[in-house]
């Protein structure tokens, strides 16, 4: 388990570096940059020359690179030169709205998904095909497509769900809950898909193996061989699964924050993007992969708890 | 793989037939579309479907159908850009990680590690925030984050088909690396890069119809599907069907791309065996359980579902159990003996079923009950041990909760009662130390100490019948030796009865006092052990003696009989065994051989009984 936990490690601190200094390297590559975005068009020489030395933008990459990962170790993530707040704050601000959705969605997919796809293991027939056809369609309907199709239905048409907005939880409980309906429905399905049919997949493999017949031969009953051992063989490869659900969930929460006008990362993201606002998409993109090593780590300690072989390494 | 196979579906047949069409209209848009692209008719401005346009118009009166035989330039240009990417990327990465191996194939296994925990869509956000709306550029940093699923995927196989014998020769004929790579293992591997290649795209298409929708890529009026979507929503309260062609267009190209990558899997991977849930027919039963019997079973026929079709493998079976009493069933692989095991229990596998025949067990007949019927007796009527006792123990849980599980179904009780019956059935089968056993996971196990433990699993019950399926085959020599000693002890101290299923003869002598010999499907013969190893009066049971290893002469040909079990789908009219019995005359091909008794006890299904002599020479060359 330790050299696992280890290994992870490595990883997920070279994911950190790697993500952040690529950053860096595409921005030196590029023509133009945040000074000439901030300045417009109509610039002189002297005020450019000024705002780069002021951005720091004169410095070797590597320099800033070294500048920029020392403040932020210590947290500070800098400012954005185009809206002037700080990096750090606009994301904990906004943190919250990706993680309801991220975290929401999880819980719900991981749900639906896994007693789906038990249920059509154990009962198969039509819930078995209806199980396959939803996977396929469940992959192939792009979430953004779909969340349109939901505020048209209930937001437009039957008028039981907020169409846009984002209401914190200390706000109003229940008007949080309601906002969050939609959303994470038009996130779900995805999720859903890949998880019944993994559950699927994986139940009918342990069911079929030799420990499950001997099980049965000597008298355990049907229930607990499905649970306490089918489910629980079959859910290493789901935890998987889950965490790589997670870790495009939150490529999807971009979409999603778009559609519902929520002011999440995603909506920071694509806003800064077309702001060319470096240091604030740098601050995102730190964020997320972040989340992702905390995921992956989260997955592993997982595998852990179900697999013994795992932990005795 | 043969991918002809993968196109017997009607459903990727039309994912086929859709992609083809939808990349005629798309190359050939500007010869093909009705109006161009970006072209607004505003005299019919969010119009519906019409005869003048099919799939109408959006809110400039620009044609929909149109708008989307041109937008999907932009998208399967796209695609195919990513998809080039990650072909070139991830093949060349795995045919070095595989081919090379060593540093190259670690260094090359971090970066894919590295590189799948990155997420996607925000990395593309970077790199459009830095190079502005450069969609190739977008598309080609998709391919780099995909290419790592096929670096696995293409290592996996270069190192399966660098293995095999023919790539050793290329190797010690002098074959350069490159050519080797190039002309012998490429080709092989080339059925699971297009289907990694296939699903990719699907996923691909995705993420460009994503950053179409969110304005980041091409910037119109040049339409792209997604764009044409994100119009769609701006009026989605004036005119919902504009939500409708952009986003069926998407959805069905992803899901043709998906159908086609499962349809080449499929094809390439072995066939699964249909599931049928049926329930089991009833079967006759008419005969009388036998008096003072424990088991005994009358006429069992068992069929299998074989190629979809319903195949006997068990034909006519009679056997008989005392209380106490330890038979065996000897015969090779394949002659239906481990089934017959299963059918007693119920657990025939998945559309088995009984046809005819009656098994009675303490009066009560079992034949053609349901699974769930027969519950209530597993475990405490009739219990079970298998060969390969590692695979019969769940791997996720500790030895003590796979007994307890059982214990507290038979018995019931507390946690400490239950954990206490537990230990002493661990010590009851010699384990040693069962305090700290239970606390143990089957990898931890030997085999032996496996097999310990699954025969207290089925003690746990107190069955009044084990069936022993090759309990010992998978175990060393001398753990063998222990196994049976403690089957033999615990039948003294339970009085419980032993069906031993087995083709060992030895392992037969040292514990039964009869034996059921059986041959693709049939009981050929049946007698006390000592009868049928002095005087067999069956070719077959005189070959199976013959070839047993520990009756095996110094200095002679270990003798074999030759031939193989028949399929069950190619037995002969008469006798199973005619086909490679020396003994073997026509009346034993005319009709069916029914059992003779020529003697109290020992019966026999053979015309020539009178004629075969024991031991060593009949059947065997």
């Amino acid at each position: 388990m330790s050299r696992l936990v280890l290994r992870r490690l490595a990883i997920s601190v070279s994911l950190v570096f790697a993500v952040s200094l690529l950053t860096f390297l595409l921005q030196s590559l590029t023509p133009g940059d945040t000074a000439r975005t901030i300045l417009g068009t109509n610039y002189t020489p002297e005020g450019y020359a000024q705002l780069r030395q002021q951005l720091h933008l004169d410095q070797p990459v590597l320099t800033r690179y070294w500048d920029w990962l020392s403040h932020a170790i210590r947290g500070d993530l800098g400012t954005s030169p185009i809206s002037g707040l700080g990096v750090g704050t606009e994301i904990a601000n906004r943190l919250g709205v990706t993680l309801a959705l991220v975290l929401g969605t999880t819980v719900v997919a991981t749900l639906i998904g896994v007693a789906l796809g038990v249920l059509s293991a154990v009962r198969g027939g039509v819930l078995g095909r209806a199980v396959d056809v939803l996977s396929m369609v469940g992959f192939a309907l792009p979430s953004f497509w779909l969340a349109l199709v939901l505020v048209l239905l209930f937001a437009v048409t039957l008028r039981v769900f907020p169409a846009t907005g984002y209401v914190p939880f200390l706000h109003s409980p229940a008007g949080w809950a309601q906002s969050l309906v939609l959303p994470i429905a038009a996130l779900a399905v995805h999720g859903i898909a890949h998880l019944a049919k993994q559950t699927r997949d994986g139940m009918l493999d342990v069911l079929s193996r030799d420990f499950v017949h001997t099980l049965r031969a000597n008298g355990a009953s049907e229930s607990s061989i499905i649970f306490r051992h089918a489910l629980r063989n079959a859910a290493i490869p789901v935890v998987t699964v889950v965490g790589l659900m997670l870790v495009s969930l939150l490529g999807g929460t971009v979409l999603v924050e778009a559609v519902f006008a929520m002011a999440g990362l995603g909506g920071l993201a694509v806003q800064s993007t077309t702001q060319h606002d470096l240091p604030m998409i740098q601050g995102v993109a730190l964020t997320f992969t972040l989340i992702v090593v905390v995921v992956n780590f989260a997955v592993d300690l997982a595998y852990g708890w179900l697999n013994p072989k795992v932990r005795a390494r | 793989m043969r991918p002809l196979r993968a196109f017997r579906r009607p459903l990727s047949v039309a994912a086929v037939a859709y992609l083809g069409i939808v990349l005629v209209a798309v190359i050939f848009a500007p010869l093909l579309a009705p109006y161009d692209a970006t072209d607004g008719d505003l005299d019919h401005v969010l119009s519906g479907p019409s005869a003048l346009h099919p799939l109408g118009t959006d809110n400039l009166g620009r044609d929909v159908l149109s708008r989307l035989m041109y937008g999907g330039r932009v998208s399967l240009s796209g695609v195919a850009e990513a998809v080039l990417t990650v072909l070139v990327l991830g093949v060349l990465s795995g045919l070095l990680a595989g081919f090379l191996g060593g540093w190259v194939d670690r260094v090359i296994m971090w970066l894919v590690d590295v590189v799948l925990a990155v997420p996607v869509i925000v990395t593309l956000l970077v790199v459009l925030a830095v190079v502005g709306s450069n969609e190739t550029a977008a598309m080609i940093a998709l391919g780099v984050l995909g290419s790592p699923l096929l670096t696995r995927v293409v290592r996996g196989s270069t190192l399966a088909v660098r293995q095999e014998l023919f790539i050793t020769a290329a190797r010690v004929s002098g074959l350069p690396n490159r050519s080797i790579a190039l002309q012998h293992i490429l080709p092989r591997i080339a059925g699971p890069i297009i289907v990694q290649a296939s699903i990719f795209a699907g996923a691909a298409l995705l993420t460009e119809t994503s950053l179409g929708y969110l304005g980041l890529g091409t910037q119109p009026p040049t339409p792209t599907w997604g764009g044409m979507v994100a119009d769609a929503s701006t009026v989605i309260d004036q005119q919902p069907w504009l939500l409708v062609p952009a986003g069926v267009v998407i959805g069905l190209s992803i899901l043709s791309f998906g159908l086609i990558g499962d349809a080449l899997r499929d094809a390439g991977a072995r066939q699964a065996p249909p599931r049928r849930r049926k329930v089991v027919a009833v079967a006759s039963s008419e005969a009388k359980p036998e008096p003072g019997a424990l088991l005994s079973v009358h006429d069992l026929t068992v069929t299998l579902p074989r190629s979809e079709v319903d195949t006997v493998v068990v034909e006519g079976l009679d056997l008989r159990i005392e209380p106490g009493e330890v038979v065996g069933l000897v015969g090779e692989s394949g002659c239906g003996k481990s089934i017959t095991g299963r059918a007693l229990l119920g657990l025939l596998p998945e559309g088995g079923q009984v046809t005819r025949g009656a098994i009675h067990f303490e009066g009560r007949n079992l034949a053609g009950r349901r699974r769930s019927e027969l519950r209530g007796l597993r475990g405490s009527g009739i219990a079970l041990i298998s060969q390969e006792p590692l695979s019969c123990l769940d791997p996720v849980c500790t030895v003590g909760r796979q007994v307890d599980e059982l214990v507290r179904r038979h018995e019931g009780g507390n946690r400490k009662q239950v954990r206490a019956r537990t230990i002493e059935l661990l010590g009851d089968v010699n384990l040693p130390d069962p305090e700290r056993t239970v606390r143990r996971y089957p990898h931890e196990l030997s085999g032996g100490m496996a097999q310990r433990v699954l025969i207290a699993m089925a003690l746990a019950g107190r069955p009044k019948l084990l069936i022993a399926d090759e309990p010992t085959t998978a175990l060393d020599v001398t753990v063998q030796a222990e196994i049976l000693e403690l089957l033999r002890k615990l039948r003294a101290e339970t009085g419980m009865a032993v069906l031993l299923i087995s083709h060992d003869w030895g392992v037969v002598a040292d514990l039964c006092q009869r034996a059921y010999v059986m041959y693709a499907g049939h009981v050929v013969e049946s007698a006390s052990v000592d009868e049928l190893f002095d005087g067999p009066l069956h070719p077959y049971t005189a070959g199976l003696l013959g070839c047993a290893p520990r009756r095996a002469r110094p200095g002679r040909r270990l003798p074999a009989i030759p031939g193989t079990v028949p399929d069950p789908r190619t037995w002969p009219a008469g006798c199973h065994f005619a086909p490679r019995c020396p003994m073997a005359t026509e009346a034993c091909a005319a009709a069916a051989i029914p059992l003779f008794e020529p003697a109290t006890g020992h019966e026999t299904r053979c015309i020539h009984h009178t004629q075969v002599k024991g031991g060593e020479n009949a059947a065997v060359a």
